[in-house]
């Protein structure tokens, strides 16, 4: 201490540096010390408003998540659901576009989906019926993810804004169409639409009825990871993600990857609109994308773009979701708990990326304060 | 008609203005706060904690004392969405975390905590009450001027709103003059613009960027307040906030991140968020639908704005430079 006090410069108690590379076994306990901590930090939470012990409550949670085949099915369902809307948002994300409108461009690609079943329901061939419903889809939602993405290519527009404020355009838009088409009319709901021939509905395979839903998720989480690791134009995404300049010094065309990016973004994004309206709840409402727009992005970025880490880390999200819904009901609270408990174990897991990146080093010859 | 459609105009902007006026201090020192939403919840739901706390404790109606009965509910918002700031820059500043996936982390936590409270803090507390209902903080929340109801229309407009709603556009005046006219508030826009040359200049980064975070957020909590104890009449109801939240950082945009022109704005968005219930008087055959219809039109203007402003690229109107973007030194 002495010795640092005639220096003419103090030395600060510690600096902060990036770190390289990490070995692997470094990695992954500091992030699974960081899940284990949030848990704790959860545990505590819930024994505050519970008071019931901890062990019996995350006994309650498992049962919540898997309990019956039912619940497995369930819980399955609405992984895929959301690691579908996070493979949508990750090409994007790679190129440092931040899409925060997946909500919005789900909930269009459902409307399309709803809008032929409504409409084309009784007048197509059910084959010809699907072929229609994935292809407008599709187009719909890519048109609305591109609009900004043009504005962006051509005037740098924000697209972190743009996105953000698209989601709301889409909504109200749907609220409108919801009331214009509702089953009875002036009712506000649109129901399940033909719930009679089921035109338009996926088929169940093997009687389970989101078998096939997942399947289509699990093949598209097999083609983001190959384009995004093997493809010319996955490489490209890359390097615009590392550095614009870079790009554009070796010749890649930046508004046209970005363009196209957001376009391929945008059509996954309308799948997931199928998936969840033809293949899950056969009515639309303004929530029938469920927030998913928005967790799907904590999910990627927790995953670090690396599709078959999202399977991990919406089955996370969503086992703590379902989880937190049960424990609500035993106890007699508010539902919204499991969004308290996802908050919490965010917080963490992005708060422990810092170790992650970065290393501190401590002061030499001075005892070791640490401040965390 | 026209005149009270003023009045429910400028009552529903007020939120609105407490949120942009935050996030405006927020977003100058270049932290992109997509938690404004939830933290809006947590300021909303904290007041309302404080409050039913203290009204149960009460005797009877005629005990309360009236300072407490402000103060309580103050100070509780003001903590509870502090904290939250604190979260928030903790996270993006000090652990350098992702500013969008914090944010978004940081709305479904407050929402959460808002609808979680909501529900839960009857059967918590074990009081025997039906619903929250603070109409006696309430009362104390939404006092008007004396004199407004002796000064005819004029009264009406300018003078009948509560305490909140003035604090709201003092806020909005003093963050523009701090902005524009004071060293602290252009050591604070260099800081949004380009956080390496403020670095050099000897301006602290992380302390600009930790206060300007949690006092854009104990100020867009009052707007959660607010909203609770004068709007609403100091009921709760859960999701009853609905998408304000994201509606404040519309209007950010809107206002080309001049909280000044956000009194008028907030307005503007309020009148929006409102007016078909007064169309039903000119056209009587105005549906639900519609409505939904009118109430796009702040997402699309603000959209249009934002594109307008990026196309011409006018210096003083683009967004904060480093907006959304980690600081940290070593790496330039």
């Amino acid at each position: 201490m002495s010795e640092n006090r005639d220096r003419t410069t103090k030395e600060p108690l510690f600096h902060i540096s990036k770190r390289v590379s990490l070995p692997m076994w470094l990695l992954w306990t500091i992030r699974i010390a960081s899940v284990a901590a949030a848990l704790i930090v959860c545990a505590v939470v819930i024994v505050l408003f519970t008071g019931d012990n901890p062990i019996s409550i995350y006994k309650t949670m498992i049962e919540g998540a898997i309990g019956t085949e039912r619940r497995v099915w369930g819980l399955v369902q609405s992984t895929a659901m959301l690691l579908c809307v996070s493979l949508a948002v990750t090409p994007a994300f790679k190129m440092k576009f931040w899409n925060i409108g997946a909500e919005g461009q789900v909930l269009i690609g459902g409307f399309a989906t709803a809008a032929c079943m409504i409409l084309l329901g009784n007048k197509l061939p059910p084959a010809l019926l699907m072929v229609v419903i994935i292809v407008v889809s599709i187009a719909a939602s890519a048109i609305w993810a591109v609009i900004p993405a043009i504005f962006k290519a051509i005037w740098n527009t924000n697209e972190t804004l743009f996105t953000l404020m698209m989601n709301y355009i889409a909504i109200q838009l749907i609220s409108y169409y919801v009331y214009k088409w509702s089953v009875p009319a002036g009712s506000g709901k649109i129901g399940v639409i033909n719930s009679g021939t089921e035109a338009g509905w996926f088929p169940e395979l093997f009687g389970q009825k989101y078998l096939l839903n997942i399947i289509i998720v699990a093949v598209l989480t097999v083609f983001i990871y190959i384009y995004l690791k093997y493809s010319k134009h996955g490489y490209e995404i890359s390097v615009v993600g590392e550095s614009e300049n870079t790009a554009k010094y070796i010749g890649i065309n930046v508004k046209k990857v970005i363009i196209r990016t957001m376009l391929l973004s945008g059509a996954i994004c309308g799948i997931a609109g199928v998936l969840l309206v033809s293949g899950t709840d056969h009515t639309i409402t303004r929530d029938t994308a469920a927030n998913r727009g928005f967790t799907a992005i904590m999910v990627s970025w927790l995953a670090k773009f690396n599709p078959f880490y999202m399977i991990l880390t919406s089955l996370l999200l969503v086992f703590l979701q379902k989880g937190a819904i049960e424990i609500s009901t035993v106890f007699g609270l508010n539902d919204s708990f499991s969004d308290i408990i996802t908050g919490i174990i965010i917080f963490f897991i992005i708060g422990s990326e810092f170790f992650l990146n970065y290393k501190i080093k401590f002061r030499k010859s001075h005892k070791e304060v640490a401040d965390k | 008609m026209i005149i009270s459609f003023i009045q429910r105009a400028i009552m529903q902007g007020i939120p609105l203005l407490y949120g942009s006026t935050g996030e405006i201090i927020t977003e100058k020192s270049g932290n992109l706060n997509l938690g404004i939403p939830g933290i809006m919840y947590v300021g909303g739901i904290s007041g309302v904690i404080g409050a039913f706390l203290y009204e149960n404790s009460l005797s009877s109606p005629d005990a309360a004392n009236p300072f407490l009965i402000v103060f309580i509910p103050l100070i509780c918002c003001i903590f509870g969405s502090f904290v939250m700031g604190l979260i928030y820059s903790f996270l993006t500043t000090t652990l350098r975390a992702n500013q969008n996936v914090t944010g978004l982390a940081l709305t479904t936590f407050g929402i959460g905590f808002g609808n979680f409270f909501g529900g839960s803090l009857i059967k918590l507390t074990n009081t025997d009450v039906p619903s929250i209902t603070l109409s006696l903080t309430s009362s104390y929340f939404s006092k008007t001027l004396p004199f407004a109801s002796r000064l005819g229309v004029v009264g009406e407009v300018l003078f009948s709103y509560s305490f909140l709603a003035y604090s709201a556009i003092i806020i909005a005046i003093i963050t523009t003059l701090f902005l524009n006219r004071t060293r602290a508030g252009l050591s604070l826009r260099a800081v949004g613009e380009n956080p390496a040359t403020a670095d050099a200049a000897g301006i602290n980064i992380s302390r600009y960027k930790y206060t300007a975070t949690c006092v854009g957020s104990v100020i867009a909590g009052l707007g959660g307040l607010y909203y609770v104890m004068d709007y609403a009449c100091g009921i709760w109801s859960n999701d009853a906030f609905g998408d304000r939240g994201w509606l404040a950082i519309a209007l950010v945009i809107f206002t080309i991140w001049r909280p000044n022109l956000s009194i008028l704005g907030s307005i503007l968005f309020g009148g929006l968020y409102i007016v078909h219930n007064y169309l039903t008087g000119i056209m009587p055959n105005i549906n639900m639908g519609t409505q939904e219809l009118i109430q796009m039109a702040p997402y699309v203007v603000t959209i249009i704005v934002l594109v307008a402003v990026s196309a011409r690229k006018k210096r003083e109107d683009l967004p904060p430079e480093s907006l959304g973007l980690t600081y940290f030194r070593e790496e330039r």
